[in-house]
């Protein structure tokens, strides 16, 4: 559990050339011919991002409606999500390793861990802002707690539970790239094996920029299609 | 959604226009509590009335309402729909066949309007040709175009609008029960009240089993057929149609209750036609003066109105008219307010009190005079109480 490999790792690097280059500049010329270095983290970036999302909301979601019918349960979900989410995260990547090792597993639990909160806490304020009337309507019309729950609830909820899936996906791309600390590479590995290097640091930290950028407004663009009724102005 | 616990023969909506519904000794104690709600409420509602359930905030009325489809839960006693007592009925099943319209409305926000009044048609699994059709056939007996409605979505409508749909979707399956609660509390009162004259011509074509919550008692006088006074503590002060309730309160809260004026509510029940009018000398100029003061001597009052050759008032004749050998044209007053047969009693009255005359004459549909209304003649009617005084919603319905 050092920082020996890293600091290893950096001094391997290879990189040849003269000029901006050498300078630790910012080069068109150079980006243009090593781009296909940044593929594989780009994808694997990808990948530490939905996965950890992915079962995140899995987990966030199921415990909010868990704790939507037992509301004395929201107390303790939330002290518990908001412990892990003050863990910081380059102790947390370390700390998983005894238990998990390193690579992707540490990278996810870690990352799964801090999407629970903004999920948890977005689903349950979405659920409790469903108007009484309309609960009060479903019920007297004959729906069962199950029908009301999928049929108005959730669906009335939907642009606060998509806000926080926003939010969760926006803050783990961030924290992805810290994922390399955890053996995992992403677009954090190459960020950190020449920080120094200009155009490095553009191309991967633009990259992770793109990608939470991308991620968000596929999430909004699914929300303008899925909520149609917000559009209705008067 | 699977409709799995839906009932297997709710293909057929087309059961019994109107339930009756009776309340036996329906009480409701919340745990913790000294004094029920209810308590003890019994009350028959026959099949195709409106039972309006009214008093002062906290008498346990909406409770008895909710008590109804199992919304609350009675504690003792039964409530019997058709006769079979709704204990024995699964609550969600139970409020799939009673109509159910609240003050809030309670759409769907993120539904159509079309979606919205589907509701209980779609839990039942009605086809979507038959869900299409009654959404428009609904949207038209509540006086909305279903072109212009059925894709819109709550937001885009106004309150009134909005309260209409609420009425088409509890009315979606054509229940024989409709539980209302305040459904126009949350209109301003213009529009209230041609939602009420509205609702009231839609029950004339419906004719369903209401049970009609309100703390308004004009409103509760104009809706019911019959009225269900509570007071504090869920109990039952008396239950008759409106005009008995003005005529005979049971005690002093309901008395009191009905207000000071509930002489004037009365009047707000009658229509001129229902009440002995007096008769005038009607006297057409150039008629031989003899002749028309014979027709004044056999009239119950003492002045003469001017008609023209149709029979319609002109004015009061002037004593000074009657000074030749013919009738002239001198009028003492404008014949004002002319007040029409089909007019509501209190309006009238609102007339006369206005105008400088004490007497109004009284044209029918032809405006030909009929007699003259005055307010000595409402004072008398309202003396010699009627035997059978009516309720509003006939009144309305003579509209139609």
């Amino acid at each position: 559990m050092t920082f020996e490999p890293l600091l290893a790792q950096l001094e391997t690097r290879d990189r040849s050339g003269a000029g901006c280059v050498a300078e630790n500049g910012f080069c068109p010329d150079w980006i243009a011919d090593n781009y296909e270095r940044y593929v594989d983290p780009f994808v694997q970036h990808i990948y530490l991002t939905i996965i950890p999302v992915a079962i995140g909301f899995a987990i966030a979601f199921g415990l909010a409606l868990l704790a939507h019918r037992r509301q004395w349960l929201v107390g303790p979900v939330i002290g518990i999500t908001g412990a892990l989410y003050t863990i910081p995260s380059v102790a947390f990547f370390f700390l998983l390793q005894p238990l998990t090792g390193l690579g992707n597993t540490t990278a996810i639990v870690a990352l799964v861990c801090y999407t629970l909160l903004i999920i948890f806490r977005n689903v349950i304020t979405g659920l409790r802002a469903v108007p009484d009337e309309a609960k009060d309507a479903a019920r007297g019309m004959g729906l069962t707690d199950r029908q009301m729950l999928w049929r108005v609830e959730l669906p009335l909820a939907l642009p606060e539970i998509l806000a926080g899936l926003r939010i969760a996906t926006t803050t783990t791309v961030g924290l992805a790239a810290l994922a390399f600390l955890a053996g995992a590479g992403g677009l954090g590995a190459e960020l950190d094996q020449d920080p120094f290097f200009k155009s490095n640091v553009a191309v991967a930290g633009g990259l992770a920029i793109l990608l939470a950028a991308l991620l968000d407004v596929i999430i909004l663009g699914f929300q303008r299609i899925a909520t149609p009724w917000q559009r209705a102005g008067i | 959604m699977s409709n799995t616990d839906s009932p297997p023969n709710s293909e057929a909506p087309s059961r019994a226009a109107a339930a009756t519904l009776e309340f036996r000794e329906a009480t409701k104690l919340y745990p913790g509590q000294s004094d029920p709600a209810v308590d003890k409420l019994s009350l028959e509602v026959p099949s195709g009335h409106i039972c309006v359930l009214v008093g002062p905030s906290g008498c346990g009325k909406t409770t008895a309402m909710r008590m109804v489809n199992r919304m609350i839960d009675i504690t003792d006693g039964d409530i019997l729909l058709d006769g079979g007592s709704i204990r024995d009925r699964k609550p969600a099943e139970l409020r799939r066949e009673i109509g159910y319209a609240i003050q809030q409305i309670g759409l769907f926000p993120h539904l159509s309007i079309a979606d919205n009044i589907a509701t209980v048609p779609k839990l039942l699994g009605w086809d979507k040709g038959r869900i299409a059709t009654r959404v428009d056939e609904l949207l038209e007996l509540v006086s909305l175009d279903p072109d212009e409605t059925r894709d819109r979505y709550p937001a885009q409508l106004s309150g009134g609008q909005r309260q209409r749909v609420g009425v088409a979707r509890a009315l979606a399956v054509d229940p024989p029960l409709m539980l209302m609660d305040e459904p126009f509390g949350a209109i301003d009162p213009i529009n209230r009240e041609r939602l009420q004259n509205e609702f009231l011509r839609l029950q004339k074509e419906i004719r369903k089993t209401i049970v009609f919550v309100t703390h308004d008692i004009d409103e509760a006088i104009k809706m019911g057929d019959k009225i269900a006074i509570l007071q504090k503590g869920g109990k039952l002060a008396q239950y008759a149609p409106p005009a008995e309730l003005l005529m005979h309160p049971a005690n002093e809260f309901v008395e009191e209750f009905v207000g000071a004026d509930r002489s004037l509510k009365r009047l707000a029940l009658q229509r001129v036609r229902d009440i002995d009018l007096w008769t005038a000398a009607q006297v057409r100029e150039g008629e031989p003066v003899a002749e028309a003061r014979r027709k004044i001597e056999d009239s119950d009052i003492e002045i003469a109105l001017l008609v023209d050759d149709d029979g319609r008032p002109q004015g009061w004749l002037a004593d000074a008219a009657l000074g030749g050998e013919r009738v002239e044209r001198k009028l003492r007053s404008a014949a004002d307010p002319i007040v029409e047969l089909d007019d509501i009693l209190r309006d009238a009255l609102a007339d006369l009190l206005m105008s400088d005359t004490r007497y109004g004459p009284v044209v029918d549909d032809a405006g030909r005079v009929a007699g003259v209304l005055s307010i000595d003649v409402i004072g008398n009617f309202l003396h010699d109480a009627p035997t059978e005084a009516r309720s509003g919603a006939e009144l309305v319905e003579e509209e139609v």
